[in-house]
């Protein structure tokens, strides 16, 4: 089986990406690296929300808390503990975790709508602490300069390791997401009453979906910190989590690869449409309408769509063959 | 003497808190009433307030602050919101209805973004503030505290939205309408009404709702940017305590809201704002479904 993985083109494609992303601190300048790398981070949050909303079917309204709580608790930990970094480190991820895990109890008591505006409360709630709590978040200003171990600091260094963390984690997506837990999410999504006829306990599924989804957001929140050295409370504000949402649309719901995508033209379009113009959100929520209207299946998606098609194509005419 | 003092300052919070959360109301049972026929959560809500408040500056203090201006920007602000809903909607909402929610969301989410860029790109960044007419200024002596005229002003039109609301929904032929769309579109469409109008009239009455909400505000508080982001979490979460589309679940939403922060106010200053997202997180907890029936 691993030999028929090994040999299709997708597959081919990811590890030729792979190796050219392994080469770019030795051709690119410093800005270059710290773009892709900021393109990691992101595109991984991304991608864990897509692992939830297009294919786990639920109305993830915030996530981003998880991302924040994932950063505040590495933040906390690097900068006001004498603990050894891997701890904070490691800690971010499943905080980030067992936050998903008390939220989700509760959200997936209810269904779409109601879920998401539940979610939008508890996270606003964790938000507000993060902005108020000065002594131990710095409230608005946020925490800087968090200390990073030798082997971290610096640009080149925090890219290799980002792009080895992103690596790993999109590697374990993909297989939760061949696994038959994969599969038992996406019927959730599709059809979740016909899954609770079959014995599929929904909710259970659900929640350990949001779990792995809120995990993955953690692990993203830590990296920013690894890569920024920084933390503050708009990592928790609701409006990044419509972003990821602006994300996840542009390159597509269901593909795999297309959230990170959207992630880099976003962080593409934020850099170097944003250095021109103070106006950026003006044209980011026309390039949105226009995306709503036009492409609802997000670039990926219109890819994979003509693609399948061809091969359908293909196919055919062997058979006729 | 202690204890009447405490008590006096007991009062003029409660009484802030009180006018606070009508200012609350007003913006949240709008945002309520398009859930409730659209099921749409607007977005952009918070941007149209930020845009009734901006207009009510301009129009105020174009006439030298007479009174006359100040009438009239309160009664133009929410229309000038109301126009601008209206042709973000016919011109571009309205097509998307039979799109699944998520896209609904973007879609006002994406006109949050161009709205509060075209709000920086007409007003500025500049803080501005307006002054009420001279018969609503000072204050009068309300149980041992002096109370703000202007909040007493609010007390008395935060009542009259929600009657007003009432009658209109659950009274009016349009009303009516409106709630069967909600429940059944095509039924409603099969029997000969046109529910994309309905749908748009629902939609710019709660816009205009949202403008009304920035327009009476503005004498109280410094208009700026960054005041849209503020109100629509707020808004969200009155909605959700209040029970999804349940005008008056909005009113009493909005009351906890406010009262719970002006106490928090008296206990604990630095969080005060803590404590009303305590309150929604301890009733969603017991009630997630809100405290009053969702109309859906």
């Amino acid at each position: 089986m691993i030999k028929n993985i090994l040999r299709t083109p997708s597959f081919l494609w990811t590890a030729a990406v792979l190796l050219v992303l392994l080469l770019v601190p030795f051709f690119a300048g410093r800005f270059y690296v710290y773009i892709l790398a900021v393109v990691f981070v992101t595109g991984l949050l991304a991608m864990s929300l897509n692992l939830l909303v297009g294919h786990g079917g639920a109305y993830q309204f915030h996530h981003c808390v998880f991302y924040g709580v994932g950063a505040y608790t590495a933040g906390l930990i690097l900068a006001k503990t004498s603990l050894p970094a891997w701890v904070g480190l490691c800690a971010g991820p499943l905080a980030a975790a067992l936050t998903g895990l008390v939220i989700g109890a509760f959200c997936v008591r209810l269904n779409k709508l109601y879920f998401g505006m539940l979610q939008i409360s508890l996270g606003s709630l964790i938000w507000i602490v993060a902005l108020r709590w000065y002594d131990l978040t710095n409230g608005d200003d946020g925490i800087h300069g968090i200390p990073m171990p030798e082997l971290l600091s610096g640009s080149v260094n925090a890219y290799y390791f980002l792009l080895i963390v992103v690596s790993a984690c999109l590697a374990l997506m993909y297989l939760i997401l061949k696994s038959p837990f994969g599969a038992t999410l996406r019927a959730v999504r599709d059809n979740p009453q016909r899954c609770e006829a079959v014995g599929i306990d929904v909710r259970r599924h659900q929640l350990l979906a949001i779990v792995i989804g809120t995990f993955f957001a953690g692990v993203a929140g830590v990296l920013f910190v690894v890569l920024e050295g920084s933390v503050f409370p708009d990592m928790l504000f609701w409006v990044l989590s419509l972003e990821i949402f602006i994300m996840c649309l542009l390159g597509g719901w269901f593909t795999f690869f297309g959230p990170m995508l959207g992630a880099a033209i976003m962080v593409a379009l934020r850099t170097f449409v944003g250095s021109y113009t103070d106006y950026w959100t003006l044209i980011l929520g026309v390039v949105l309408i226009l995306l709503i209207f036009f492409l609802p299946e997000g670039i990926m998606g219109v890819n994979f769509r003509s693609w399948q098609r061809r091969r359908e194509r293909r196919r055919s005419a062997d058979a006729v063959r | 003497m202690e204890t009447s003092h405490t008590l006096a300052a007991l009062t003029s919070q409660l009484l802030v808190g009180l006018s606070r959360a009508m200012i609350l109301f007003i913006v949240s049972s709008g945002l309520s009433f398009i859930l409730g026929v659209l099921r749409v959560p607007n977005v952009a809500h918070g941007s149209l307030y930020m845009i009734g408040a901006f207009a009510a500056h301009t129009i105020a203090t174009a006439f030298d602050g007479s009174v006359a201006a100040f009438w009239l920007a309160m009664f133009c602000a929410p229309l000038i919101v109301a126009v601008i809903s209206l042709v973000a909607e016919r011109l571009l909402f309205c097509h998307l209805y039979e799109r699944e929610h998520l896209m609904l969301l973007l879609f006002t989410f994406a006109l949050m973004l161009i709205l509060g860029d075209l709000t920086k790109m007409t007003w500025g960044a500049d803080y501005r503030s307006i002054v009420a007419p001279p018969f609503l200024q000072g204050s009068i002596p309300v149980l041992g505290t002096a109370f703000p005229r202007y909040n007493l002003f609010l007390l008395l039109v935060g009542p009259l939205v929600a009657v007003g609301l009432w009658l209109l929904s659950s009274k009016t032929k349009f009303g009516k309408i409106a709630r069967a769309a909600a429940v059944d579109r095509e039924m409603v469409g099969a029997i000969g009404i046109n529910v994309s109008w309905v749908f748009a009239f629902a939609f710019v009455l709660g816009c205009l709702l949202a403008g009304l909400g920035g327009a009476l505000v503005s004498p109280t508080i410094s208009i700026t940017l960054g005041m849209d982001h503020s109100i629509i979490i707020e808004a969200f979460l009155i909605v959700t305590i209040g029970g999804l589309g349940n005008i008056w679940g909005a009113m009493v939403g909005s009351l906890i809201f406010g009262i719970t922060q002006s106490v928090g106010v008296m206990v604990l200053p630095q969080f005060a704002i803590v404590f009303p997202y305590l309150a929604v997180v301890i009733i969603l907890t017991l009630k997630p479904t809100g405290l009053l029936k969702s109309v859906w």
